[in-house]
């Protein structure tokens, strides 16, 4: 289920905003009778998005392996269009074209670790979902640190004082 | 009580100011190309439209700096920009399209109600060269100068205001 809670800024395109697959589950019937529509008033609608998704963009790979590696590597890495949701959660068409691009990848051999750093080299930390120490993170990995030291110190001297 | 007892109840207060505070801020939802800066990765799509040049790497390497509109038919902010494209090319731009997700005759019908700003369209059918400079959507324009160097990046569909900004980017592009 894709929600769309955190929808982009309303003047951004229909691509920001994914269908749900109830809604594309309707399409089928939908198009008939949109497609009835159109003769019958010979207007243009708004089309949304209408190439078909990318081969591999609902399509496992053969290998269930490397399908399962490919997976790993979609549920950590950031949907660009609905950005709160895994380009395997989500439902937009640039996540499709994102997991097509990932699986072939795989497929061909690829490291995970290396489309991951492709992706980072293009869009920054901001893509990957995992974690890593950096300049402006460290603090994040080091301050827990810190606190634990400082409450077993405390607990230390206080359990020596209480003997 | 000794005073430094406090410290992290004051630390704790700080930390719920800051987080307070941002919440109070506006979401900052546009994702900047990490490529800006860099060259354009090599690519050649086909024509996007009957009548139009395909797009390729080598397109951009002739001297001249131009602007890579990532757009699609189906993008309804990419109408809303259409007459600053216009002008753009007006003010002497050249714009090298890239429809992304896109059927010829959709392409055609979009030119033939808003114009047609572009020299060239590429169709990118799986977003790969969408992908590969670091657009997160459509539309997104990049200047792109003589030697086929990204060199800014404008997110979202370009506004009256914007005109003046890429005019003077292309500018500096061409320096």
């Amino acid at each position: 289920m894709s929600l769309t809670l955190f929808r982009r800024h309303p003047s951004e395109s229909w691509d920001r905003s994914p269908l749900t697959p109830t809604v594309r589950r309707a399409i089928p019937a939908f198009a008939g009778m949109t497609l009835f529509l159109v003769c019958l008033f010979a207007a243009p609608l708004a089309a949304q998005q209408s190439l078909p998704p990318a081969p591999y963009a609902y399509r496992q790979l053969e290998d269930p392996a490397k399908e399962a590696e490919a997976q790993a590597l979609m549920e950590t890495l950031r949907c660009l269009t609905c950005q709160s949701q895994s380009i395997a959660d989500s439902d937009a068409a640039m996540a499709g074209d994102m997991r097509h691009q990932v699986r072939t990848r795989i497929a061909a051999g690829e490291e995970p670790e290396a489309i991951r750093a492709w992706l980072v080299e293009r869009y920054g930390d901001y893509v990957s979902y995992a974690p890593v120490v950096s300049e402006t993170t460290w603090p994040l990995f080091v301050i827990p640190l810190l606190l634990l030291v400082a409450a077993g110190a405390i607990l230390w001297r206080r359990l020596r004082r209480a003997r | 009580m000794r005073w430094w007892w406090w410290i992290p109840l004051m630390l704790f207060a700080g930390f719920l100011g800051v987080a307070a505070y941002q919440l109070t801020q506006p979401k900052d939802d546009f994702v900047p190309s990490a490529m800006v800066g860099k060259p354009l990765p090599a690519f050649e799509l086909p024509a996007a439209a009957d009548g139009m040049s395909g797009v390729s790497t080598a397109d951009f390497q002739d001297g001249k700096p131009r602007l890579l509109n990532i757009w699609a038919s189906w993008c309804l902010p990419c109408i809303a920009e259409a007459p600053q494209l216009e002008q753009l090319k007006q003010d002497g731009a050249e714009i090298v399209g890239i429809a992304i997700r896109d059927r010829p005759e959709d392409v055609a019908a979009f030119l033939a109600r808003h114009g047609n700003p572009y020299t060239r369209i590429g169709a990118d059918d799986l977003s790969q060269v969408q992908l590969a400079i670091g657009s997160s959507g459509v539309p997104e324009t990049f200047v792109i100068d003589g030697k086929g160097v990204i060199r800014y990046q404008h997110i979202g569909d370009i506004r009256a205001e914007h005109v003046p900004i890429l005019l003077e980017k292309l500018r500096e592009a061409g320096e």
